[in-house]
């Protein structure tokens, strides 16, 4: 029998129907939906008057477009006001399970969906947003959809897809304390580049992996869709176990049993082969920060920013020369010596209480730079009660951090939280894309210890120092 | 979608970069709308209007110029359309009057937004790309043709083939009801969801 990918299993455990010209019908198990890019979709199904097939596999919540501080709640846009609404009345209307604004639960979508036990291994997992993913860390297919795909999962609960070569990166070495999750995946992309990833789904495995916590791990694949991936999967194992067992709406009793002798063989069978292979090794690897425009732009922390010249690649080295002058940055200049403006932490790459607990270890006893912002969003509310029982708040607020509300805020910028032209932040999101964070901003991606110790030096500046 | 693409005969908006995000094809503060219309006008807002408000075109932009005013084929370079999922992205290319996007590579979730919403996207090499973006830079009326049915790209007397997956095409070329396909196989679902094993199936909620 032909040795089989973890890709290839999950695509054969969801096959409906083999379709002509080498598309098939796939069967969807779980549905993440956000208030952003769900409306047109209820709206495309409402018209032809069809419903939804199967409420209880899709779950919704608001993040997007929600304010983060608390004294701003009353001065949303009529426009973001309309997308709750909406958000609102379509779960209601079709009995989809909502975690809305102000419910104990509610959070990024990509945070909640692993925290609530929804995500499991071996399924197939969509969503309205690139980010979804984020679930391959539990050894589930998960991939962004538009509104065209989520409107066709909400009717047949299937979708219609070609399948992807894979691509196995296998991760190497003993990485230092102050690396994290974060600083392995920029070390990968800017390896490999933005478009390795076109056409491909990622299996990334190797012994760095296999000791990666679950958050960490979601942290990684979050990422992968800046490869060029849709779906980065690593394969379950006890910590995927434990990490889901127990959670409110994980599987029970028989179910459970049934499901644990299923995710056995959730792996690549040692002998399979894939289309393509890359290895990263972390062995003497600092921390990793964005200097320019895209995810790949990104450097050890310690070392000067490249000189597009010396790019063998003329696509890269066309965009490193953009990239410059739209942050304001010079080739051979030192990237822990860029002051800073703002400091963020918070989104769906890092939210979660493991990011929440290596930042504010890093702050050991130091307080913010008077001459920087730096604002903590919780991933969810969820994450939020957790950080609060353990004083985290306390040792944010006391070092001068703001201390918000679960949303997607700074990543996205579709809220309240915008940053305006010129300012500098680095941030622990998953994009540095121009104009992301607010026409003509600046950002720099990092981990949660890199956002907090430069938010304290006032300068990008290396945590493990 | 009702009327299907096939032959596409226009000049063509040469954008000379790599790894045009969606972002940029349509920023994010347009996202709050919950129409499918309309989006065409704020079409790379960022690069295109030096204000917020979008009054002020930016007039080194290629959009801007008087010399690409009616292209329907935009070109591009490696990983187009990467970054976030949002559909807005091709709905804003369509609206504006881009039929095809040709480009040396798409990142894979905007290209299956683009076939679901009847915009071309065609891929050529990077030698290919480069003899299109020197024929339009320094003749902006070159025609291009664009021909579905043969999968060619013709310039100046030279064809280009390029590839693409026969579903996708037909769906192009008929204008196909994705959803109303998928519903034909109702028997299909039906029977495989009775095979679903209690652990996939719908979680309880206490």
């Amino acid at each position: 029998m032909k040795a089989k990918t973890l890709y290839d299993k999950i695509w054969e455990s969801h096959l409906v129907k083999e379709m002509p010209n080498g598309f098939s019908l796939l069967y969807v198990d779980r549905h993440l939906i956000h208030e952003v890019t769900s409306a047109q979709a209820f709206s495309g199904l409402s018209e032809k008057q069809h419903s939804v097939r199967q409420p209880l596999l899709a779950i919704g919540t608001m993040d997007h477009v929600v304010p983060t501080a608390k004294d701003l709640i009353d001065v949303m846009s009529a426009e973001q006001r309309n997308l709750l609404a909406l958000m609102h009345s379509n779960c209601e209307t079709h009995g989809i399970p909502l975690f809305d604004l102000g419910h104990t639960r509610q959070g990024i979508v990509h945070v909640i969906g692993p925290e609530l036990g929804f995500i499991l291994p071996g399924t197939i997992v969509v969503c309205g947003d690139s980010h979804a993913s984020t679930h391959g860390a539990f050894g589930a297919l998960a991939f962004g959809i538009g509104a065209s795909e989520i409107e066709h999962v909400l009717v047949t609960q299937t979708l219609v897809q070609k399948k992807q070569k894979t691509f196995r990166i296998t991760v190497e070495g003993r990485p230092n304390d102050a690396i994290s999750a974060k600083d392995i995946i920029l070390k990968t992309i800017q390896t490999l580049g933005v478009s390795s990833g076109n056409g491909y789904v990622v299996e990334f495995c190797g012994s760095v992996i296999e000791n990666l916590s679950m958050e960490q791990r979601m942290t990684l694949c979050n990422m992968s869709v800046e490869l060029g991936a849709k779906a980065g999967l690593i394969a379950p194992d006890q910590k995927t176990i434990d990490y889901i067992k127990g959670r409110q709406l994980a599987p029970k009793g028989d179910a459970w049993l049934e499901a644990l002798a299923d995710w056995t063989a959730l792996r690549s069978d040692n002998d399979a082969i894939f289309d393509k292979e890359a290895s990263i090794n972390v062995d003497d690897t600092h921390s990793f920060v964005t200097w320019g425009t895209s995810p790949e732009h990104a450097i050890d922390v310690t070392s000067l920013l490249p000189f597009p010249e010396q790019e063998q690649d003329e696509n890269r080295a066309q965009g490193m020369s953009r990239a410059y002058s739209y942050m304001q940055l010079t080739p051979g200049m030192r990237l822990d010596e860029v002051k800073i403006d703002v400091a963020f932490v918070g989104s769906c790459t890092n939210s979660r209480i493991e990011d929440l607990r290596a930042a504010a270890t890093q702050i050991n006893k130091r307080r913010v730079s008077p001459k920087v912002k730096a604002i903590i969003v919780p991933g969810s509310m969820e994450v939020k009660k957790q950080a609060e029982a353990e004083g985290l708040h306390t040792l944010f607020e006391q070092a001068g951090f703001e201390w918000r509300l679960p949303g997607c805020s700074l990543c996205v910028a579709i809220n309240n939280d915008t940053l305006s032209a010129g300012t500098r932040c680095i941030s622990t999101s998953n994009r540095n894309f121009e104009n992301r964070q607010g026409k003509g901003v600046l950002t720099h991606l990092a981990s949660p210890r890199t956002v907090v110790e430069s938010a304290i030096k006032g300068h990008i500046a290396n945590p493990a120092l | 979608m009702s009327c299907g693409i096939t032959t596409v005969t226009s000049k063509a908006a040469p954008l000379d970069q790599v790894n045009v995000d969606t972002d940029q094809i349509i920023p994010k503060q347009f996202l709050t709308s919950v129409s499918k219309q309309g989006f065409g006008r704020h079409l790379f807002h960022d690069w295109r209007y030096l204000d917020s408000a979008g009054t002020q075109p930016n007039l080194e932009f290629v959009l801007n110029q008087p010399q690409h005013q009616g292209a329907e084929i935009l070109l591009s370079r490696e990983n187009f359309g990467c970054g976030s999922s949002r559909e807005h992205a091709p709905w804003a290319l369509a609206d504006y009057g881009f039929k095809v996007v040709i480009a040396t590579s798409f990142a894979d979730i905007f290209y299956g937004n683009c076939i679901n919403n009847q915009l071309l996207p065609v891929s050529l090499s990077k030698s290919e790309m480069d003899t299109l973006f020197d024929a339009v830079q320094s003749a902006a009326d070159t025609a291009i043709t664009v021909d579905l049915v043969n999968q060619t790209v013709s310039c100046n007397g030279d064809n280009y083939s390029f590839t693409i997956s026969p579903l996708h095409k037909e769906t192009l070329i008929k204008g196909l009801d994705a959803i109303g396909q998928t519903l034909e196989q109702e028997a299909f679902i039906q029977a495989y969801e009775k095979k679903i094993p209690q652990w996939r199936c719908a979680p309880h909620y206490e």
